[in-house]
């Protein structure tokens, strides 16, 4: 081993017009290691990572590659310098089959035939080396998403990668591919690889790293010996201060069903079950949490709920009325209201003003305009109303919404679904990409509902989130409830679940 | 350095940037003339005095306005809600049929005031019908509305052809073409507004389908912006998957947006088939359904600026003719060059310019 | 016998109908594989069959008319390119501006240095490509069955045909068999996976066009000094579209491709020969039945009943590095 680091930074500063994405970043990843970085979304890791690929230029700083300064103009010099990305959303062609997806951009020769033996000579290597069998003719498209995430690696690993960089790459994947995929991780690392990986979980970061640096808010906060700290540690590094997620509230008053899922299945785009044979009850006057690893059909379970996704097989109450069929419209018409997981695809047209968001999917209300008429003072009015009570700034309802920051076009969702008093509420990760003021505002609100009598249910995969905000836990794995738990369950009991180990 | 993100005035993006594209199409547009051996001052000098220098150049300017109108909104109505409709030329084509139909069944009976409303519906009813096919293989079986707009309008035009040469055609007369309309099925000339302002028309087919194409860019500027169905098609042709969120429907919405376009284009036809030549021709449409695609993208599809977009394609169209008579060398297809610029320069490079705006913008406020 | 002639001769106009196609619709394959649309190949043959018919002209070589019309089509190309690829412009408005300039332009440009309403003087001998007599064709066309065919169909058609019948094996070979193709593939599909490679997305596209205007080239210059004998105002006439049409009939694949083009072809050549006959039982057929029948065809297959066209994923979105 040399004594020069696998990859430095120095000074690394990026803005994107007013944000500042990253500030005076100072990194130094020695060989040989596991690094993590950890960071809230947005604090900075994504572009901090598509600098060093090349993806984009920073503004002021140096990348020091062994010892050597190199300027990384695109991802071509990124790949010379033997750094080797597996984005979070992979980079493949779904309609090429695994040799061709390997081979693009490194195919040996201006005709396909002079490289393709020798690369499936090397995907062979490749394979008893690291453990990464994969079948070298498959098409993508075909792939589960563990083995598609392995021909990423693969990729890398073919141009002769000695740096590693993974973004967030469990998020998609099930326990069991994480656990196959950290094994691999180890294998490249004793193999003398390098190994960058980015991620929110600090479960990850103890489990496999041997060094961690945190970001926040575009700034390199620390650096520990992974050994030498403890989660509740990285937890306030990342974070900034030590946050107490508890929200103050009563007990819960549980009083009839109010919404009601009956051994409900719901299937993706592709036809992959999603949700599996579901049943669980929400009384009105109490939150029911989901928990779970993203991708484990919370999003399509909330979607079916939402009218939005047809189920595949199962019922759907509400108040005891079959509504497993019904569109979104007909929903809100019978009092169930939707804040959706995604804000920018779903819950908000960007380029509407504030006042338009305030009624999306109730603008047919005839409080809004008669005989097929939008009555515009009507909308303004009661979007001023609202700005006010939900403190949305700049308090401006015809500015286009895509101005207003991600906690104040939440709180335009929120508002609007809270507003016109549901009988229930569905709620997808309510404060994802928020500031801290915005989420307790948020979390007062919701509590505020089941103190009202209403049934929520709340899908979230920040696991403190859940369980500051539930009455009660369903944990869902692989499209399964697994168990239930009370509010009170340890994080760790929780977190096995979630993993597929316990119930 | 990114400047897609950095955000400009109004008046930047609606004003000066269309602006500036306009005058890159019209300098191209010069330099072709120059080309070709013509002074391009002399040129712009003669087409503005034959598009605005007399009543009947006036009248004609309007006439060729009229017709653009209704295809630019058409265009625009389809592209609020997503749907790149590029079959209003077909669309415009079938509904002549409608139109000559009523003045064909009408003329005989009742004055043409009586007649006009009927025609109006037919003419949209038979262009909303041609746009019904493409809209419903959007809606239903996912097929691209741009290829099969462009193919309804092949099939239009030989269906069209067909019906003309064998079916409409008067016994014993070799052209293609139904007989005259008699008064009753003729919408009459303008000559009284024209005459308010202290001009004649002459023979200009200046007529009543103007005062209907401002009509229709009011009613569509009021269904855009002050209905909820308006509001559904914005949400839809911004996001489709908060329009599913909300519960507005694809398949219908699109229909109905389709229905609307198909109509708009369809009216078109009363202009040159009842204001003009009082009888259905081959071929009358003529390019407009394709020049509105010109003026909806020059006018942001805004009725507003759709109006004043389809006076100046009036201008180039009857500039332009008046030019070619004076100027042989030059031919009337020097409009269709225009055309194309004007398309090419504010429509797929609308944002040529915007990273040097953004530049001068901000030097301009660090100054 | 009869029946037979006639059954030679509408073959040998279908070979001749389906080669502007052909040209076209391969080109149109390069473009929208690479993930750019391309309505403007009309006006690119447009073009290429105007200044082939002008070079040829004042050249009187034929070969340098092709070059002529390959070198302004692939102009057109490039604005195309820097429309839809540099500035990331709708591809299909960028596509209907080309057609109306190159229609408006052709006969401007015609029209002041010929004087004849657009067309180009007439041209003959070496500045045309002539039909060329291949060996034995005479000797054979006694020789029942395979003579006919083999000395009016095979034989005795212009190089251009002979050219785009081998184009087509090549498009296949070049998209399959190359580093170039399956780049290609793979950006019209995913850029984001190219450009991750490491490969120039942008340029890739615009290697892409310019093939495109390379093929619409020779399908511009077959119109105009191969089939026939000058530029006439419009004459692609709609060709450009149908063989939009047939790429997408043939669902993007180039040998489909070839018998896509030759159907349309034949529908075409069928037309002109059943004008003013009656069938028996029936009467007169409409030739507008058949004038629409490629398109209604298409329509059909985009509807889904003939199986799935599936058009390049990232086809019509111009790629922006997402942040």
């Amino acid at each position: 081993m040399s004594q020069h680091p696998a990859i430095e930074l120095v000074g690394i500063d990026k803005s994107f017009g007013a944000v500042h994405a990253n500030k005076n970043i100072n990194l130094k990843v020695e060989k040989g290691t596991i690094h993590g970085i950890i960071g809230e979304n947005g604090a900075g890791k994504s572009t901090l990572m598509s600098i060093i690929y090349g993806f984009y230029q920073a503004d002021r700083g140096e990348i020091r590659i062994d010892g050597k300064p190199l300027t990384i103009r695109d991802s071509q010099a990124a790949i010379a310098a033997g750094i080797g990305m597996v984005h979070q959303h992979f980079m493949l062609v779904e309609n090429f089959t695994v040799l061709e997806n390997i081979m693009l951009g490194a195919e040996g020769g201006q005709l396909l035939a002079r490289g393709a033996s020798g690369a499936r000579r090397e995907l062979k290597r490749l394979e008893t080396d690291y453990g990464l069998d994969v079948d070298p003719d498959a098409l993508i498209e075909d792939l589960p998403v563990g083995k598609q995430q392995r021909v990423e690696i693969l990729k890398a690993l073919y141009r002769s990668a000695d740096i590693l960089i993974l973004d967030e790459p469990t998020g998609v994947l099930t326990p069991a591919e994480a656990d196959h995929l950290f094994k691999v991780l180890k294998v490249l690392r004793d193999q003398g690889k390098t190994v960058i990986l980015i991620t929110h979980k600090l479960r990850e970061i103890m489990a496999i790293t041997d060094e961690v640096s945190v970001m926040r808010r575009g700034e390199m906060v620390a650096t520990r010996k992974t050994a030498d700290t403890t989660v509740e540690e990285l937890a306030e590094l990342m974070v900034g201060r030590r946050v107490l997620l508890r929200v103050e509230k009563g007990e819960a008053k549980p009083g009839e069903v109010r919404l009601s899922v009956k051994n409900l299945t719901v299937k993706d785009s592709r036809g992959v079950t999603m949700v599996d044979n579901v049943s669980f009850d929400v009384r009105e006057g109490e939150i029911v949490g989901i928990a779970g690893v993203a991708g484990n059909g919370q999003s399509e379970l909330l979607e079916a709920i939402a009218g939005i996704r047809k189920p595949a097989a199962g019922e759907i109450l509400l108040d005891g009325q079959p509504i497993a069929n019904a569109d979104p419209a007909r929903l809100r018409a019978l009092g169930l209201a939707h804040i959706p997981e995604d804000r920018h695809h779903m819950g908000l047209v960007l380029k509407f003003s504030e006042y338009e968001n305030a009624v999306l999917g109730y603008h047919r209300d005839s409080r809004y305009g008669q005989a097929g008429f939008l009555d515009l003072k009507a909308m303004q009015a009661e979007a001023v109303e609202k700005i006010a009570k939900y403190d949305i700034r700049p308090p401006n309802p015809l500015l286009k919404t895509a101005n207003f920051s991600g906690g104040n076009q939440q709180k335009i969702v929120v508002a609007r679904e809270i507003e016109r008093d549901p009988r229930a509420l569905i709620i997808g990760q309510p404060t994802r990409g928020v500031d801290i003021g915005a989420i307790e505002f948020i979390h007062r609100r919701i509590v505020d509902m089941r103190d009202a009598g209403k049934a929520v249910l709340l899908v979230s995969v920040e696991l403190d989130e859940i369980r500051s905000l539930s009455d009660r836990i369903l944990v869902m794995f692989a499209g399964k409830v697994v168990g239930e738990k009370t509010a009170d369950a340890g994080e760790q009991t929780l977190g096995l679940m979630m993993a597929g180990i316990a119930a | 350095m990114s400047t897609a993100s950095v955000p400009l005035p109004n008046w930047i993006t609606y004003g000066l940037m269309p602006l500036l594209n306009l005058l890159v199409a019209f300098f191209i547009s010069g330099l072709v003339v120059w080309w070709i051996g013509e002074d391009p001052i002399a040129a712009l000098k003669l087409l503005i005095e034959g598009s605005l220098g007399r009543g009947d150049a006036i009248g004609f300017t309007l006439f060729y306005a009229t017709s653009f109108i209704f295809t630019g909104l058409s265009v625009a109505v389809a592209f609020h809600a997503g749907l790149f409709n590029i079959g209003s030329e077909g669309q415009a084509y079938l509904g002549g049929l409608g139109a000559a139909l009523v003045a064909l069944a009408l003329d005989h009976y009742v004055p043409w005031y009586v007649t006009m409303p009927f025609a109006v519906i037919g003419a949209a009813l038979f262009g909303a019908a041609w746009a019904f096919i493409p809209a419903w293989l959007q809606a239903k079986r996912g097929s691209h509305i741009v290829i099969t707009t462009i193919m309804f309008n092949f099939i239009g035009a030989a269906l069209m052809v067909y019906l003309l040469v064998n079916v409409l055609i008067v016994p014993g007369k070799m052209a293609p073409e139904t007989r005259t309309f008699l008064p009753g099925g003729q919408l009459p000339k303008l000559d009284w507004l024209m005459a308010w302002f202290g001009l004649k028309l002459g023979p200009a087919p200046f007529n009543v389908s103007f005062l209907i194409a401002l009509v229709m860019a009011f009613l569509v500027w009021v269904l855009i912006w002050r209905t909820k169905l308006g509001y559904e098609m914005r949400t839809l042709g911004i996001s489709p998957s908060a329009a599913v969120y909300a519960g507005i429907p694809y398949g219908r919405t699109v229909i109905i947006a389709m229905l609307i376009s198909g109509g708009l284009a369809g009216m078109m036809a009363l202009n040159p088939v009842m204001g003009a030549s009082a009888r259905l021709q081959v071929e009358f449409v003529g390019g407009a359904g394709f020049v509105g695609i010109a003026v909806s993208l020059m006018g942001r599809s805004h009725p507003l600026g759709i109006v004043l977009a389809a006076l100046l394609f009036g201008i180039l169209y009857q500039g332009g003719a008046d030019l070619s008579f004076e100027m042989p060398n030059i031919t009337r297809e020097m409009i269709v060059v225009i055309q194309g610029l004007v398309i090419l320069f504010a429509g797929a490079l609308e944002y040529m310019f915007r990273p040097a705006m953004v530049h001068l913008y901000q030097r301009l406020r660090r100054a | 016998m009869e029946f037979y002639e006639i059954i030679i001769s509408i073959l040998g106009s279908t070979i001749r109908l389906s080669i502007p196609l052909l040209f076209t619709a391969l080109a149109g394959l390069f473009t929208e594989r690479a993930g750019v649309f391309d309505i403007g190949l009309e006006g690119k043959m447009l073009a290429a069959a105007f200044a082939s018919a002008c070079v040829a002209y004042l050249t009187g070589n034929a070969w340098l008319g092709l070059l002529g019309g390959i070198a302004v089509s692939i102009l057109f190309s490039l604005i195309h390119g820097f429309a839809s690829i540099t500035n990331r412009g709708n591809q299909i408005v960028s596509g209907v501006a080309l057609n109306f300039v190159a229609a408006g332009l052709t006969v401007v440009l015609g029209q002041a240095w010929f004087g004849q309403g657009g067309r180009t003087p007439q041209i003959s001998g070496e500045a045309r490509f002539s039909p060329i007599t291949l060996p034995f064709a005479d000797a054979m066309r006694d020789v029942p069955f395979i003579g006919p065919l083999y000395a009016n169909v095979i034989s005795g058609n212009n190089i251009l045909t002979y050219l785009a019948f081998l184009a087509v094996p090549i498009t296949w070979w070049v998209l399959f068999r190359t580093r170039f193709g399956l780049r290609l593939r793979a950006v019209g599909e995913n850029p984001g996976a190219v450009d991750t490679a490491g490969i120039s997305v942008t340029w890739l596209r615009y290697r892409a066009v310019i093939v495109a205007g390379f093929l619409c080239g020779f399908s511009g210059a077959y119109l105009s000094i191969a089939q026939s004998a000058a530029f006439i105002k419009d004459m692609s006439a709609g060709k450009g579209y149908i063989a939009l049409a047939a790429l997408i009939f043939a669902k993007w694949k180039p040998v489909p491709v070839m018998f896509a083009c030759l159907l349309f072809g034949f529908l075409d050549a069928f037309a002109n020969f059943m004008q003013g006959k009656a069938v028996p039982g029936i009467g007169e057929v409409p030739v507008q039945i058949f004038q629409a029948l490629p398109y209604i065809l298409t329509c059909i297959l985009l509807a889904g009943f003939i199986g799935v066209a599936r058009p390049p994923k990232a086809g019509g979105v111009p790629y922006t590095k997402e942040r």
